[in-house]
């Protein structure tokens, strides 16, 4: 089977395609790329948008990516069929990256120069600045109402509803009618510069779906910020670092408008832009420790500086829910990018022997849930808990399944002591293993007048807390904790798996934002008779149906965003798996990982061993 | 090693107004080294909320790592303690008290936690207002690492090997007026007199009230030619005045001269007396305290007692607007705002 094949496979000309457009930073063209995104959105058409975005407020290029699909594929697809070009410094490279028989969308106030010519590309020339420059005469409306003309533009190329853009318009400018007005002129503007000089519509366009149905198009920090609040966080603590920001200006915003104590006005919530990620996590942990729920959001040179906290949170037993919106690393990496690559950092972060629950959540109706989720885990195992989402995930809008919540649903905080059951027992011990899981009863500071209270502390103490250097009670505390871990592994969610009996001998496994792309490589593997198994990790500690699907197969493809293929370094490390059978398909370059780049990398590997799926052949093992 | 008190005391021991006696506010027995002066600190903290009649669960103790945040252990063993990481005391604090307000905090800290690694969280605790007692018990030296100097040592002071200190010293009453600290005190550890009023002062007050405590380190940092010996310190102590509450029954008696009298009334509407001993300068002045901070300095004297004070300025709690409840009292039906308000939220990304 050839990959070539695969990736030029026959498209279907409606609601199928990739648009780019390529502005400079800072120039007001999000919001009217947005609206491009969420018309198709409103039109029950499944859209996925990436904002590539670069570190910089102003006067670097900026792209905006829109996939549509009618078959509801989410993940980003490799291949521009238009390209909306208004960035003079990005031009040659934005022309180049077109596909062959593609459209190039271009502001034609000015020729476009010889060497940017290419043969095999259509050439839409809009004059968008002179029509700017002639309907409007505030210079700033000027740039602005440019980015709307060619949503404009689009909108009869692609045949976007116009009713449903100018619902959009009503919508954002609600409050601030006078707006409306030179928009709708501006979106007419465009408009008719395409029917007049053009024929519409393109090769392919779109057309009404119900697809959409009650989904939501939102962002995951979004997400994870109203999560948190749902799940009961009192305490934010944190330092601004992109892309990790919008979860606290997330819970903040949400907070201020549901977290109002009713008789006072007051904050039933606290946030705090602490002086660095070392004093987002103590004040994280110092919240947690005297009983309210708190939590920090970063990236990983955040998770980088806050490795001592998480390891006294461990070793001490204090709840902590920390989001990391993970970036390209290392260092200051490409901090505009995506990447999953602080899963080793994050799974064992701190000195000593450690190991920390991770949550992996794929779209924004699970950063939701997860991030409350979290909570409930923190409280129950007395550790630190850290989602791990990223980039693409945190600052991008998906289309999602809307939130839910369950009214009956009640906090999980775990086993901790009031002053009627300190009173009613013997002498209490805090790390005490009652119940044989590992987990010990905590009590809130000011609980009891005489009983309960003891000093927390990162050094190594008995089951009564005080503190001793014996190494029988040290050894005794390392292994309870261990004990913990293996009740940790019960209690996270479980991997979903995408068969009901295993249908192959091979398998492949993905995790996070590699959900989308991996689910549709699958597919179009399938169509090139590749028959391939998959499962998706929602958690670390792995549960035991992760290590019997690894072992039920002969050889299984893990999908990660990071060089070093860390995920499968932990499944090696945590499962003892045979490193062999285990082959990384890696994507790192900080753009999203797309199903073809999988699907190419999947066969290849099978071409070169020369393994046809239906006989894989024992020397592969 | 475990070191238990002996549970046995005089049956007749005074009794503050909530019935409890000074036993109830004492910790485990110090693994300091004999004549620390840190022990006679943790002494003089059980003595003041013995005073005040607080009550001892009631109060949280965090500290960071060190000599001196060891000692959290070895006062009010009934009350909750964090003994965290070097130099993040101010943090670990910071969360505990936006979860609980209703309750006195300590942070116990040293030169080497509070000046040199913990000097970012010093700066911004200071800057929120956090009410809580910050204690620095200020040695000059890592006791823990066998007598290093400290960020606090005096440039030119002689450590026991008689290495002398090149390097000028961070002054950390000077530094926390000049952040804005609302309580700016310092002491000796060897002078119970004055530390036991500073010290129910600075719980009285609403914000951070900051201490810093020369309390020498016995083993280290005692010898002649270190400028924080206890001879040194005594030598060079120059007292502000005196503190005393009103209405309190039993007045201090004020080892120093007489000089004059101001009132300052708390939040908590009691009122503190300070006893100045030199007339033109004014507590609540900052530029004053500045002052004679700085002159003191120049002259080699450590000044001491309550430097500034400010009672207006809010603390964190009043700046974030918070609730007046505890947060960690409430539940589901304050926090979750549930799935009606879900689906108006779902609603607005449609």
């Amino acid at each position: 089977m050839s990959m070539q094949q695969a990736i030029s496979r026959p498209r279907a000309r409606i609601n199928n395609f990739v648009a780019r457009f390529a502005n400079v930073n800072g120039t007001g063209s999000a919001s009217a790329n947005f609206l491009f995104a969420k018309a198709i959105f409103r039109m029950g058409i499944p859209v996925t948008p990436k904002n590539i975005f670069p570190s910089n407020i102003q006067g670097l290029p900026t792209w905006y990516e829109v996939r549509v699909s009618e078959k509801g594929y989410l993940g980003r697809r490799e291949g521009i069929d238009l390209l909306v070009a208004v960035n003079a410094q990005s031009m040659k490279q934005d022309i180049e990256s077109v596909r062959t028989g593609g459209y190039l969308v271009y502001d034609s106030t000015k020729k476009l120069a010889p060497d940017l010519i290419r043969e095999d590309i259509h050439y839409l020339g809009i004059p968008m600045m002179e029509l700017a420059n002639e309907n409007f005469s505030n210079p700033r409306q000027r740039q602005l109402f440019k980015n709307i003309i060619y949503v404009g533009a689009l909108s009869v190329l692609l045949q976007i509803e116009f009713e449903v853009l100018e619902t959009l318009l009503r919508e954002q400018f609600a409050g601030k009618e006078k707006l409306i007005a030179p928009n709708i002129t501006a979106l007419k503007l465009g408009m008719n510069y395409v029917r007049d000089h053009f024929d519409y519509p393109l090769d392919f366009y779109l057309e009404r779906r119900d697809l959409v149905r009650d989904k939501i198009m939102v962002d995951g920090n979004t997400a994870c910020g109203l999560g948190a609040v749902y799940g009961g966080a009192t305490v934010m603590a944190w330092y601004p670092i992109t892309p990790s920001t919008s979860v606290a200006e997330a819970f903040e915003k949400f907070a201020s408008q549901y977290r109002l104590d009713p008789d006072t006005g007051k904050h039933l919530y606290a946030v705090v832009q602490a002086e660095d990620e070392l004093a987002a996590m103590g004040m994280v942990i110092g919240a947690n420790w005297n009983g309210a729920r708190a939590l920090t959001a970063t990236s990983g040179p955040g998770v980088s500086l806050m490795n001592e906290f998480i390891g006294l949170a461990y070793f001490a037993e204090v709840p902590a829910v920390l989001i990391d919106v993970q970036r390209a690393g290392p260092s200051t990496g490409m901090p505009t990018r995506t990447q999953q690559s602080d899963i080793t950092l994050a799974a064992y972060a701190s000195h000593g022997d450690t190991r920390h629950p991770l949550l992996f959540p794929a779209s924004p109706e699970e950063c939701f849930r997860m991030t409350a989720a979290c909570f409930d885990l923190a409280d129950r195992l007395q550790t630190p808990v850290i989602l791990m989402t990223d980039l693409d995930l945190g600052m991008n809008d998906h289309m999602s399944a809307p939130f839910q919540w369950d009214e009956s649903r009640k906090y999980d905080r775990g086993k901790v002591l009031n002053k009627e059951e300190l009173d009613a027992m013997g002498r209490y011990g805090r790390y005490l293993d009652n119940e044989g899981d590992g987990i010990p009863y905590r009590t809130y500071p000011g609980t009891h007048p005489s009983k309960g209270a003891f000093t927390t502390r990162g050094t190594s103490r008995d089951e009564y807390a005080v503190y001793t250097e014996d190494s029988a009670a040290y050894q005794r505390n390392m292994d309870r904790l261990q004990t913990k871990w293996e009740t940790a592994k019960k209690i996270v969610p479980t991997a979903q798996f995408y068969q009901e009996s295993n249908q192959s001998e091979i398998g492949m496994l993905f995790f996070g934002t590699s959900t989308y792309s991996s689910e549709e490589a699958k597919e179009i593997l399938e169509e090139k008779e590749v028959q391939l198994d998959a499962i998706r990790i929602k958690a670390f500690p792995f549960g035991t149906e992760t290590e019997a699907f690894i072992r039920s197969h002969k050889l299984v493809f893990i999908i990660e965003q990071n060089r070093d293929g860390q995920l499968r370094s932990l499944i090696i490390n945590e499962m003892q798996m045979n490193p062999k059978k285990l082959v990384s398909v890696l994507n790192y370059d900080g753009m999203p990982i797309t199903a073809d780049h999988i699907a190419l990398q999947i066969s290849d590997y099978l071409k070169q061993k020369n393994a046809v799926p239906h006989d894989l052949s024992e020397t592969l093992i | 090693m475990t070191y238990l008190k002996p549970l046995f005391r005089h049956p007749k021991l005074p009794k503050n107004k909530i019935g409890y006696t000074l036993k109830e506010y004492e910790g485990t027995i110090s693994t300091l080294c004999a004549g620390c002066g840190h022990d006679s600190i943790s002494a003089t903290i059980v003595q003041a909320c013995f005073e005040l009649s607080i009550e001892p669960h009631l109060v949280a103790k965090i500290s960071g790592i060190g000599c001196s945040s060891k000692t959290p252990a070895y006062f009010l063993g009934n009350s909750h303690g964090f003994n965290s990481v070097h130099g993040r005391m101010p943090s670990v604090a910071t969360g505990a008290n936006l979860a609980n307000k209703d309750m006195v905090y300590f942070g116990v800290s040293g030169d080497g936690d509070t000046a040199s690694i913990g000097m970012g969280q010093f700066v911004h605790v200071i800057r929120r207002n956090l009410n809580m007692v910050y204690i620095v018990m200020n040695n000059g030296c890592y006791g823990l690492t066998k007598g290093q100097d400290s960020a606090t040592a005096d440039v030119g002071s002689a450590s026991k090997s008689g290495h002398i200190n090149p390097f000028q010293p961070v002054d950390l009453a000077s530094l926390a007026v000049e952040l804005g600290a609302t309580f700016v005190a310092q002491s000796f550890s060897g002078d119970k007199q004055q530390l036991v009023p500073l010290i129910k002062a600075a719980i009285q007050h609403k914000g951070l009230a900051f201490i810093n405590v020369m309390s020498p380190c016995v083993t280290f940092n005692n010898n002649p030619g270190s400028t924080k010996s206890y001879d040194y310190v005594r030598e060079h102590m120059h007292a502000t005045g005196t503190l005393d509450f009103v209405p309190e029954r039993e007045a201090i008696n004020a080892s120093y001269a007489a000089g004059t009298d101001t009132a300052v009334t708390l939040h908590d509407g009691t009122t503190m007396r300070l006893h100045k001993l030199a007339p033109e300068w004014d507590p609540e002045d900052r530029l004053s305290a500045v002052n004679a901070l700085q002159q003191a300095r120049a002259k080699n004297e450590i000044l001491t007692g309550l430097l500034y004070i400010n009672t207006v300025f809010g603390d964190l709690h009043d700046i974030l607007n918070t609730t007046d409840r505890a947060f960690n009292t409430l539940a589901e039906k304050a926090l979750c705002p549930g799935e009606e308000q879900l689906q108006t939220i779902n609603a607005g990304f449609r």
